[in-house]
């Protein structure tokens, strides 16, 4: 039975050599270096977009050093454009991997999205055909991206605004097959799903809230190797039919609750609180950290571990 | 601009989220996602327009946030960015202010971003050590006929306009002040080790930085300066530039040989 448990309980970790602890973290924002230098144990670990610190030298790459001898590191890559018709881009793939060998970090991530075409970068996260195409295409890009960086990665399920044409599957379908595929484990958005489901959720099943607790059952807990929690806008013209994820607002309850049925139900997971818009003071930020940390630890011993027990 | 595949769902995508007509979607799309389709084409003026706010906070408030918003959004539909490091984005930017119509009342606009854009650089250039002014010493009389390696954090402005005063003028003010005398500076921007220095610098001055920073003897770029200002010190105006971090090293002559041939062509 405890060799079972042991199992279980490793399975998410083991997927991608995940190295972040079971602990809340938080999105680093230069506003807040002298916070996080000053205060190393409030916040279990740090995010950062990778494309922030592709520079020669200078103080940027310097508080990345310090970061990364305080903290354990998760690089949350923006750019590398999984589903981009065109292979990522080899000098981008270059300076990540640059990165990885000046910070190892405990986590790499990126998004269902693409991000360029045609020699154009959009720095925005393009949204993605749920078609057969799509996934051999995603499955190509993260092997790729995998093999040269000799780690796996986590890929995180996007916000939704839209639907398009012409899918073949659903999202959570997508996102299972393309972890089996590649090994890659996945970066769970609770905030997008909440976003997703409001925006363009099956109106006939109960509300964003149902609608996002049935998608989170779909997934299976070992292929969860981070959680994201982030706030959301209302769209000024549609009003509450269409949130905007604009990470610059406090995580709503319902999203809150989001986070806790799935925890519940897997166990604890590295959860990043993201601020990237109106970033507030650090006390908001640790105050965020402090309630995502504490539904961790009354749910420490949920998951397959408890049922396995039983 | 692109070279999209006919016919792709992401080239017809990639052209709307571009295009300037606001109500630009993919024709394949139903009429509501043709409207959410906005929220893409938001985000990605938004995102991009910050980080141009950001990069050039004294340009944006000599026009004001309207005028500085409006010119952004003509930017990014003209010049998106063709590269991932966004920190490089927005190097473009003076110069399509200095063609930008309705900046043309503002004439040291595209120097001001210069200047802007040239601290960002030299914050993101490589890491090196100054050159020490033990070395130089050493050299005695030879450092006449010394040629110099710039720090690659170092950055030399020569304006027509008073683009130093305007920008210390505004960078920490509460509102826009470009009431000065239009006298031309030159400016050395430099970052020896982790701070961002900005350094006024006389004409002929800057001159002999110029002419130090693009591999001239020590003689040479006295001689150019001289003729500029018959009263030029060297010794005070090199000072200058090695305690500001302008060079990286000493040349040795083979190397200059190297470099000045592959300068003759440009």
């Amino acid at each position: 039975m405890n060799a079972c448990e042991t199992h279980d309980r490793a399975a998410w970790r083991d997927r991608t050599g995940n190295r972040l602890p079971e602990a809340a973290g938080v999105g680093f924002k230069f506003q807040h270096t002298e916070n996080v230098f000053s205060t190393p144990g409030q916040v279990g670990w740090m995010e950062v977009h990778p494309e922030t610190y592709m520079v020669e030298g200078g103080p940027r790459l310097r508080i990345l050093d310090g970061l990364a001898e305080v903290y354990p590191i998760s690089l949350h890559g923006v750019a590398l454009s999984l589903a981009g018709e065109t292979p990522p881009d080899l000098d981008h793939l270059k300076r990540m991997k640059a990165l990885v060998d000046r910070v190892d970090p405990a986590q790499i991530s990126e998004h269902l999205a693409w991000s360029d075409h045609g020699g154009v970068y959009f720095a925005d996260l393009l949204p993605v055909r749920l078609t057969r195409a799509t996934l051999e295409r995603v499955v190509q890009n993260v092997e790729r991206i995998q093999d040269y960086l000799g780690r796996r990665i986590l890929v995180e399920n996007p916000s939704n605004y839209l639907v398009l044409p012409g899918a073949e599957m659903t999202e959570t379908e997508l996102l299972i097959r393309l972890a089996e595929r590649t090994g890659c484990g996945l970066l769970i958005d609770v905030n997008n799903i909440y976003i997703s489901e409001t925006n363009v959720g099956d109106r006939d099943v109960g509300d964003a809230q149902e609608r996002g607790r049935r998608y989170l059952d779909l997934l299976p807990g070992e292929l969860i190797g981070e959680i994201h929690l982030a706030g959301h806008s209302v769209d000024p013209a549609e009003g509450r039919d269409l949130l905007i994820d604009d990470h610059g607002a406090p995580v709503a309850d319902p999203v809150w609750g989001l986070f806790e049925h799935l925890i519940a139900r897997i166990g604890p997971r590295p959860s990043l609180i993201e601020w990237d818009n109106n970033i507030p003071e650090w006390t908001t930020l640790a105050g965020e950290v402090a309630h995502a940390d504490e539904v961790l630890r009354r749910h420490r011993f949920a998951g397959p571990s408890v049922e396995a027990a039983q | 601009m692109t070279t999209q595949a006919p016919g792709s769902f992401e080239g017809d995508m990639a052209r709307a989220v571009l295009s300037a007509d606001r109500t630009a979607a993919p024709g394949w799309m139903d009429a509501e996602s043709a409207f959410r389709f906005r929220v893409y084409r938001n985000n990605l003026r938004h995102g991009l327009a910050g980080l141009l706010a950001d990069a050039f906070p004294v340009v944006r408030r000599l026009v004001g946030a309207e005028f500085f918003e409006a010119a952004a959004a003509v930017f990014v539909e003209r010049h998106p960015p063709e590269d991932r490091m966004l920190a490089a984005f927005g190097g473009g930017f003076p110069e399509f202010l200095d063609s930008f119509e309705p900046a043309r009342s503002v004439p040291y606009l595209g120097d001001v971003a210069r200047l802007e854009r040239a601290r960002i650089e030299a914050l993101h250039a490589a890491d090196a050590a100054p050159l020490d002014p033990v070395s130089v010493s050493a050299l005695g009389e030879r450092v006449v006929s010394a040629r110099f390696v710039p720090h690659p954090a170092c950055r030399l402005l020569r304006s027509p306009h008073p683009v130093l005063s305007i920008w210390q003028a505004n960078v920490r003010a509460e509102a826009a002040s470009s009431a000065f005398r239009g006298e031309p500076e030159a400016v050395l921007i430099t970052r020896p080790v982790l701070e961002v220095h900005v350094v006024a610098l006389s004409e002929a001055d800057a001159a002999f930085a110029d002419a130090l920073l693009q591999g001239h003897s020590a003689d040479e770029a006295n001689g150019i300066a001289v003729a500029l200002d018959p009263c030029f010190e060297p010794m005070r105006a090199f000072r200058t530039l090695l305690d500001s971090g302008a060079f990286r090293g000493l040349q040795n002559a083979s190397t200059f040989q190297t470099k000045s041939k592959q300068g003759s062509g440009s």
